[in-house]
């Protein structure tokens, strides 16, 4: 199937398709915000105000994304993310505990709900259609993208929209950074790999695709395929998932030209990808995306967002560990990326 | 890609019954679920009824299986699912691809509650395994790892359509021939987040709720989890215990209207039930049993039975809401309700909708008042529409 838009809202500059990542923003704390758009463009200025920031975001990218692809109503919406609406939740949670259950509004409440992006796409565009809503944690765009994937299979689309939401807040920034996730002390986000320290950077971002069973003109690029596996037992075990992902797509690891990995700057979730560098991707040219929009369950979005543009312009973004020449034409591009272990995802992209 | 989908087992939990036979026998006897809050804490104890599984985290977590009481809603999830696997026997499923796409509304937020309200004194507060399982994904991953199922994980929330979605996701999954054993439903507890929010907006009932009458007053909240074991043919072939009931038909669509309030002529659950109906290949009088929405708010109701009357009348098939026995379960409802609409088709039996005073004026038709027994039940469409314009209705049929 063929991606025939885009609309990302990132801690980059990548709304509005303008040339992109050639000058990373870099950021010295351990979270990246989203570079916000002047919504006017996309959202009714009324309609702006009522809704919090995650659904500006949401809304915002997937009207990107249609506009892009001239495509008035999809076919079907699929949202994926692993927390929701958090400031929503957030907000109604802290009043309905200080108030003790009283003199509470319902706004927040209302908009907390997990199809909140995908409804409010489905009401802004009169759209009847097959709505749907992905919740799992490192799964949670996967799953919408697998759906996405199977509705073109099955014909009951001609075109999907998929697309992934997950915002920082304060509140579970805080939680988070107690959990352990991020790194402590000062950070410089281009530079996550060059520490050997604990802890990631935090980030977020509104990614949305459009999917369709026939190609155009404009199109970035084919999904060829997408596979999940879940927590994985030990290196091999996931040695051989990609290498039997490979085959299942009947290609192998000489047709890859680049390999875009997961890596986070954590000290040890990066030794999974350096193993696999040196054993089933050796030898290929591989780079890395989280120094550019930060961890977060739905991150992989990110990260066929930047495929796709790579096999479309043939240009990589400027980050220091590629060792690739431009010369070389990328046609074929690898995503490899886990969450916390736990959630492990493979894509494969290929120029049109 | 047609190939049947088989409904090899159920398992359910709810404020009528720790079981699939607990439950029957509450369906058969009239006996409702909803009561004065008991287990769940609120500062709306004594104005709102509730329908609660009567039992406390602790004793859950015993049935359960597990040392230690987790969210209530993972508990609930876990009883649920493994009476479905157990219901369904299937021999060799360690050699099988499985799945798990469970459904949730607000995940461990009964946990959260609890965090934050040390949190909000004072951040470096509350106790982070309090709030570890928030992500309405961690409640699936607590149940699949206890079921030991690992082939394929996910959880969808689409407000009160959730569970509906998951079932029929998992039947896709086995259609495309990813996977040969899906266990599929939901699971919500009672929350003060979601009790407090359904408030705010002015739809519960203080009373035990009338759905589908003319002086009907909002909903009352219930809790629970619903699950059916769905297989491919090939599985269905092996079970020692024939598998009778299909899942013929989906549909989800959107209504389009409104973030919280469906169309006046409920246009989203009409295009559910039609598309349901065109996938499964039956005509609107091949239905012998809908399983409403009912949730018996003004809204939902006159919505849904504007819709009905579109599409069946003159010929009405036999109608009720079970959400009169077990309270709205939210995420859990399409879970739930399709358990019943299988045993519906299993044991040729309707159920009633309880305390129906006076039927709807703006509708030519009646729902069932009665529990009947010893009828055939060829053919049940469960219907689930929820927040976001959400709706989606599925089609159990008997083989």
């Amino acid at each position: 199937m063929y991606i025939r838009a885009t609309g990302n809202i990132s801690p980059q500059k990548t709304f509005g398709h303008q040339p992109w990542v050639d000058a990373p923003v870099a950021y010295t704390t351990n979270r990246l915000a989203c570079i916000e758009p002047d919504y006017k463009e996309f959202i009714d200025p009324k309609q702006i105000r009522r809704m919090s920031r995650i659904i500006r975001m949401g809304v915002a990218a997937a009207m990107e994304c249609l506009l892009e692809a001239g495509v008035k109503i999809p076919d079907a919406i699929v949202t994926g993310t692993a927390y929701g609406c958090l400031e929503d939740t957030n907000s109604f949670l802290s009043k309905m505990v200080e108030f003790n259950e009283e003199l509470l509004t319902p706004t927040s409440f209302i908009q907390s709900t997990h199809n909140t992006i995908g409804a409010q796409i489905g009401l802004m565009l009169q759209c009847n259609n097959y709505n749907n809503a992905f919740v799992h944690r490192g799964f949670s765009f996967e799953s919408a993208l697998l759906d996405g994937i199977l509705l073109l299979k099955e014909k009951e689309a001609a075109n999907v929209l998929v697309g992934a939401i997950d915002e920082i807040t304060n509140t579970s920034h805080t939680i988070l950074n107690r959990l352990g996730l991020y790194k402590q002390g000062p950070v410089l986000s281009l530079d996550i790999y060059k520490t050997k320290t604990k802890g990631t950077i935090a980030g977020e971002g509104a990614s949305f695709f459009l999917l369709a069973n026939e190609p155009s003109a404009t199109d970035y690029g084919r999904l060829k395929g997408l596979h999940t596996f879940y927590k994985p037992e030990g290196i091999a075990a996931i040695e051989k998932q990609v290498l039997s992902f490979l085959e299942s797509q009947s290609t192998s690891m000489k047709d890859i030209d680049l390999i875009i990995t997961g890596k986070n700057g954590d000290a040890t979730s990066d030794e999974t990808y350096r193993q696999l560098l040196q054993t089933v991707f050796t030898g290929k040219d591989s780079i890395n995306y989280k120094n550019l929009c930060g961890e977060y369950p739905t991150a992989s979005a990110f990260a066929l967002w930047l495929a796709v543009n790579i096999v479309k312009t043939n240009k990589v973004p400027a980050v220091p560990e590629y060792t690739g020449s431009a010369e070389n034409k990328i046609k074929r591009v690898l995503i490899y990326n886990n969450y916390l272990g736990i959630h492990h995802s493979l894509f494969l992209v290929a120029a049109c | 890609m047609n190939a049947p989908v088989y409904v090899a087992g159920t398992g359910i939990i709810s404020a009528i019954g720790n079981n699939v036979a607990e439950c029957l026998d509450a369906l058969e006897n009239g006996r409702a679920g909803m009561d004065q809050m008991h287990y769940f804490d609120s500062a709306h104890r004594q104005r709102l009824p509730v329908a609660e599984v009567k039992m406390k985290n602790e004793e859950l977590a015993k049935l359960a299986g597990l040392p230690k009481p987790k969210s209530r809603t993972a508990l609930l999830s876990l009883i649920a699912a493994k009476e479905a696997l157990n219901n369904a026997g299937i021999e060799n499923l360690t050699s099988l691809r499985t799945g798990f796409i469970s459904a949730n509304s607000v995940g461990g937020m009964d946990k959260t509650e609890k965090f934050f309200t040390q949190f909000l004194t004072d951040n470096n507060k509350g106790r982070l395994r309090d709030v570890i399982n928030h992500e309405c994904g961690s409640v699936t991953e607590l149940v699949a790892d206890a079921l030991g199922i690992k082939d394929y994980i996910t959880t969808i929330s689409t407000a009160c359509s959730s569970s509906a979605n998951a079932i029929f996701f998992g039947a896709r999954l086995i259609k495309n021939k990813m996977l040969d054993v899906v266990v599929a439903g939901g699971t919500d507890s009672l929350t003060k987040f979601t009790l407090n929010g359904f408030n705010t907006l002015m739809i519960l009932d203080e009373k035990f709720c009338q759905p589908f009458d003319e002086n009907r007053r909002g909903l009352n909240l219930g809790e629970g989890a619903g699950y059916i074991v769905l297989v491919s043919e090939k599985v269905a072939a092996t079970l020692k215990k024939k598998a009778s009931v299909v899942l013929s038909g989906y549909c989800n669509a959107n209504d389009a209207y409104h973030q919280t309030a469906s169309s006046p002529d409920g246009t989203g659950s009409f295009l559910a039930m039609t598309g349901a109906l065109k996938k499964s290949g039956l005509q609107p009088a091949d239905i012998d049993y809908i399983n409403l929405h009912g949730t018996g708010t003004q809204n939902n109701d006159i919505a849904e039975g504007t819709a009905i009357k579109r599409l069946f009348d003159p010929k009405y098939p036999k109608m009720s809401s079970t959400k009169t026995f077990t309270g709205h379960t939210l995420g859990a409802s399409g879970g739930i309700e399709a358990v019943f609409s299988v045993l519906a088709l299993r044991h040729g039996v309707i159920y009633p909708n309880l305390r129906l005073q006076t039927p709807m004026k703006d509708l030519p038709f009646n729902v069932e008042t009665k529990f009947t027994r010893n009828i055939e039940v060829k053919h049940v469409l469960s219907n689930s529409f929820g927040f976001g314009g959400n709706c989606t209705s599925l089609i159990f049929s008997k083989v």
